[in-house]
């Protein structure tokens, strides 16, 4: 039996302790806001926080989060106003939107830990998480504007 | 759940509505669009199967709150047609933006009208549609308060959600007056006012935010992916690794043996030509994702490969090469005598341009939730074409297209690949076997192993130049397995309408001009991707110009604007092009002015002509598609071969600017893509096997190689009255070839073979 928490919830599970937290999150839990994207640790889709650490999901067997804390972008705050997420909806950063659980849990990661991230750090921490639509300009715009409003 | 009250419940054209019913051989039409539009007396919307419609009643509702909710049937991938389609609406309406609500419509073009998202069309097509709708709708409030106060409907004024009368301090709300609205006939299509746009407040305003962007930034959007049904079981297929493979044998015990395994279930051998039906396999229903992959990891297979088991894309390169040195190909382009020119031109110039194969790869890879119970069939899916899935449903699972519903999530990108419909067939399949819900997962596997690819094209270019430098011949040969192999038995030439995408329709202020298609047979799926034959017409023709300018010692900018020559406007059809974008050549012929001004729009802007330190370089791009003009220019700064794009400016024509801060994210989302395209990203084929199974070895760009300074300049030259042109696709076109004239101008080199990858590391 494994137990851990996810976003302020206590879950046990007894099943395959192999099974990627992705898959637990998202299929057991019906917790649908991390993504699949590519199963192995190349797109940050399901990127989510694990004891506040940006993780992803697509690699992390459950047996590895026992005791843990899970944070998923359903549970990054109660009422969707992280400044990462505030500046993501202000720049209207989204195009087809899929990336963009893994991308503000991957930012949101950076800018509690990097309060003044510079365009190096951002390319450092967010070239891991991938973006078909192409919507990185506004992505480093965002970060830059919610650490600003961050830091204020 | 909230009570809504439809402003109407009869409309006089619900006659009209009831006429353009689907039916297969509609569909049929559609899937063979770019066969059949020679014969096609009709243009735009009115071309399209079930053509379009601007019912109040179809697209709009009020509640008693006054919330106005419009019902969106184009289908959401990220080009931001929820949030367009309802500002159009909205502006039309008078409506408070904060009191307007999205819903997405199921398939079903016999309401809606054409459904199908593809081709750049959504605002082409349903603007004007739209703006009648939203304008009929303020219509019928008006009358709904003149009657209601006994004033004359002159005296009385639709604004920001009430209804106002002139004489007095009288106003009521849209909620208020919704349901003596509903029981109003629609005005007369000809008698609907339409707001003056000098009085918009959201068209073309580009300060709206997007109707998802709470969901979105909160993970409470839903695409297909993450459909849940209650009793749903999960699956996964493994699909015959080569095109048109079957399975040879099966041993799934070690498969059955894995925990939560319900199922293994093999599927029919795949349909020659493919259309958008499964390819076979064999697929494990699991009580997990994570169970099904096991399963289908411990399934034992043994393939038998069929004909295309020894496609491999190098030799394919070699065989193309070869048949573009002939004249054998059939001819599609003759104005003038280009053999006599070539013969007396001083300079001749030849290059050969290879275009790999691409994977569309949207972040959300095929997926779909389907419950086929009891006589019906219902799914959700992430489809762009929601009416052709309904009747390849109808069709697959025999039943009455009525007894189909395809309710349309968001989708996680689309790009052409999910226009095809097959990975629906599959889990609706499997939910009937089953019983059960099922959702059906491609894994990224999946997905890049059996996509329907882009084309792998090479395109020959010769041309014969006079004394002064100025070409005067121009020949093109284009090899590249057509679209048209996933409908037809082997078709071997492009069709009209990829023809049409840049090389037919390319305004050549050239004398002498000579086109040719040798034979290519397809080996693989193809299909379209963001704008689709584009891709190596714009880049082969866009990289010739500037060769041509490098072999006459002239300025890149300038001789493409002697290229495109002066300002004039083309009827396609004139110069070779019988599609059009299936859009009527009158209302919009090729206007070479925007496309210079486009040019020297984006040459202006990064400094055209400044000096550049060593290794540096500015290149220049400019290509018609999708009924917009677009140019890029680009700055490279190449190091130890390595290619780093520091700025990019690109302008766009795509007539008025609807919702400009769209137009801008599809521009910057086409710069990152063409990034990608340019420097890395290729799907290659070995023993008919896709090479590239995920993004480690498909390399699509990341933050770190994208541009930091994008610039998108509008260059709008048109008002709302005059034709749109499309927004999703043309910005990519010029993109890959504006680099690759960079990196010649910073290194001396031409990359005539894409992606460039290592080609600059010695």
């Amino acid at each position: 039996m494994i137990t851990l928490t996810v976003n302020g919830t206590e879950h046990s599970f007894d099943g395959d302790r192999e099974m990627p937290l992705l898959w637990y999150l998202r299929d057991e839990l019906g917790l649908t806001g991390t993504k699949f994207g590519c199963g192995m640790a190349q797109c940050g889709a399901c990127t989510i926080h694990l004891d506040g650490y940006a993780t992803f999901a697509c690699i992390t067997p459950i047996s590895m989060a026992e005791g843990s804390d899970v944070s998923t972008i359903e549970g990054l705050t109660e009422n969707g106003d992280h400044p990462v997420q505030v500046a993501w909806r202000d720049l209207n950063v989204s195009q087809c939107g899929y990336c963009q659980a893994g991308q503000i849990m991957q930012a949101a990661a950076l800018v509690d830990s990097t309060p003044e991230p510079t365009d190096e750090d951002i390319d450092a921490v967010m070239s891991a998480n991938l973006c078909r639509c192409g919507t990185y300009p506004r992505i480093r715009a965002a970060i830059k504007q919610a650490a600003q409003a961050r830091t204020k | 759940m909230m009570q809504t009250t439809r402003i109407a419940n009869v409309s006089r054209r619900s006659l009209l509505l009831g006429l353009g019913a689907g039916s297969l051989v509609l569909a049929v039409g559609l899937a063979a669009r770019g066969l059949a539009q020679e014969a096609s007396a009709e243009f735009g919307a009115d071309a399209m199967p079930n053509g379009w419609r601007d019912d109040p009643n179809v697209f709009v509702s009020i509640d008693e709150a006054g919330i106005v909710t419009v019902t969106i049937h184009r289908a959401e991938m990220g080009q931001g047609v929820r949030t367009s389609i309802a500002m159009v609406v909205a502006e039309e309406l008078e409506a408070d933006w904060d009191k307007v609500r999205v819903t997405q419509a199921p398939g079903d073009e016999s309401r809606f009208g054409n459904q199908d998202t593809d081709g750049s069309r959504s605002l082409r097509h349903f603007f004007d549609p739209m703006r009648r709708a939203g304008a009929s709708a303020r219509a019928m409030l008006e009358q709904a308060a003149a009657d209601a106060w006994d004033v004359p409907v002159a005296e009385v004024r639709a604004e920001g959600h009430f209804v106002r009368h002139e004489g007095s301090d009288r106003r009521m709300g849209y909620g208020e007056l919704a349901a003596a609205a509903a029981a109003l006939p629609v005005p007369d299509r000809e008698g609907v006012r339409l707001k003056d746009p000098a009085t918009f407040h959201y068209v073309g305003k580009g300060d709206i935010g997007l109707v998802d962007n709470n969901d979105i930034t909160r993970g409470t959007a839903t695409y297909g992916i993450d459909v849940r049904r209650e009793g749903m079981l999960y699956a996964v297929i493994a699909r015959p690794p080569v095109f048109g493979g079957r399975i040879s044998s099966v041993d799934e015990s070690a498969a059955l043996q894995v925990a939560g395994v319900e199922r293994v279930v093999r599927l029919d051998p795949p349909a020659i030509p493919a259309e958008f039906r499964p390819l076979g396999g064999v697929a494990v229903i699991a009580r997990s994702t994570w169970a099904a992959i096991k399963g289908r990891e411990a399934l034992v297979i043994e393939w038998d490969d069929g004909p295309h088991g020894s496609y491999s894309s190098e030799e394919y390169k070699t065989e193309l090469e070869a048949a573009v040195q002939t004249s054998d190909g059939k001819l599609i382009l003759n104005r003038g005598d280009v053999e006599t020119a070539l013969t007396a031109a001083p300079t001749r110039v030849v290059a050969e341009y290879y275009i790999p194969h691409l994977a569309q790869a949207p972040m959300e890879p095929p997926a779909a939730v389907a419950d086929v119970r009891d006589g019906t069939c219902e799914v959700w899916a992430c489809v762009q074409a929601p009416q052709v899935t309904r009747l390849r449903l109808a069709e697959q699972m025999e039943l009455p297209e009525e007894d189909v519903t395809v309710n349309v999530t968001l989708l996680g990108g689309g790009f052409g690949r999910k226009s095809k419909p097959d990975f629906v067939l599959e889990a609706a399949i499997l939910s009937r076997e089953m019983g059960t819900p099922v959702k059906l997962t491609w894994t990224r596997e999946d997905d890049l192993h059996h996509s329907y690819y882009h084309t792998v094209s090479v395109e020959r270019l010769e041309a014969g130049l006079d004394h002064a430098g100025k070409a005067v011949a121009w020949l093109h040969r284009t090899a590249a397995p057509t679209i048209g192999s996933i409908f037809a038995p082997d078709p071997k030439e492009k069709l009209p309408f990829e023809l049409g995408m840049g090389l037919t329709n390319m305004p050549l202020d050239i004398p002498n001009v000579r086109a040719e298609n040798p034979q290519a047979p397809a080996h693989v799926r193809i299909g379209w991707y963001r704008s689709v034959s584009n891709i190596p017409h714009a880049f082969a023709i866009q990289s010739f110009i500037a060769e041509l300018a490098d072999a006459a010692g002239r300025d890149p900018r300038d001789y493409l604007l002697e290229v495109i020559g002066p300002a004039r406007l083309i009827d396609p059809s004139e110069i070779g092009d019988v599609w059009n974008y299936g859009e009527n050549p009158d209302r919009y012929p090729i206007d070479t002015g925007r496309l210079r001004k486009v040019t020297e729009t984006v040459a202006e802007a990064i400094g055209w002509g400044r000096e550049m330190r060593s290794g540096r370089g500015l290149g220049l791009a400019a290509h018609y598609s999708f009924a917009s003009h677009v140019a890029v220019a680009a700055e490279v700064d190449v190091k130890d071969g390595e290619v780093h794009i520091p700025r990019v400016e690109i302008a766009i024509d795509c007539g008025a600017n609807v919702n400009p801060d769209r137009i801008r994210s599809q521009m910057e989302g086409a710069v990152v893509m063409g990034v990608g395209q340019a420097l890395t990203t290729e799907m290659t084929f070995h023993d008919g096997r896709a090479q590239q199974g995920n993004f480690d070895s498909y390399l699509i760009p990341r933050m770190e190689v994208a541009p930091r300074e994008i610039n998108v300049h509008l260059a709008s030259s048109g008002g709302y009255d005059q034709p749109l042109g499309g927004v999703g696709e043309p910005g990519l076109p010029p993109v890959v070839p504006a680099i690759t004239n960079a990196i010649f101008a910073a290194t001396g080199h031409r990359i005539r073979r894409l992606p460039v990858a290592d080609q600059l590391r010695s």
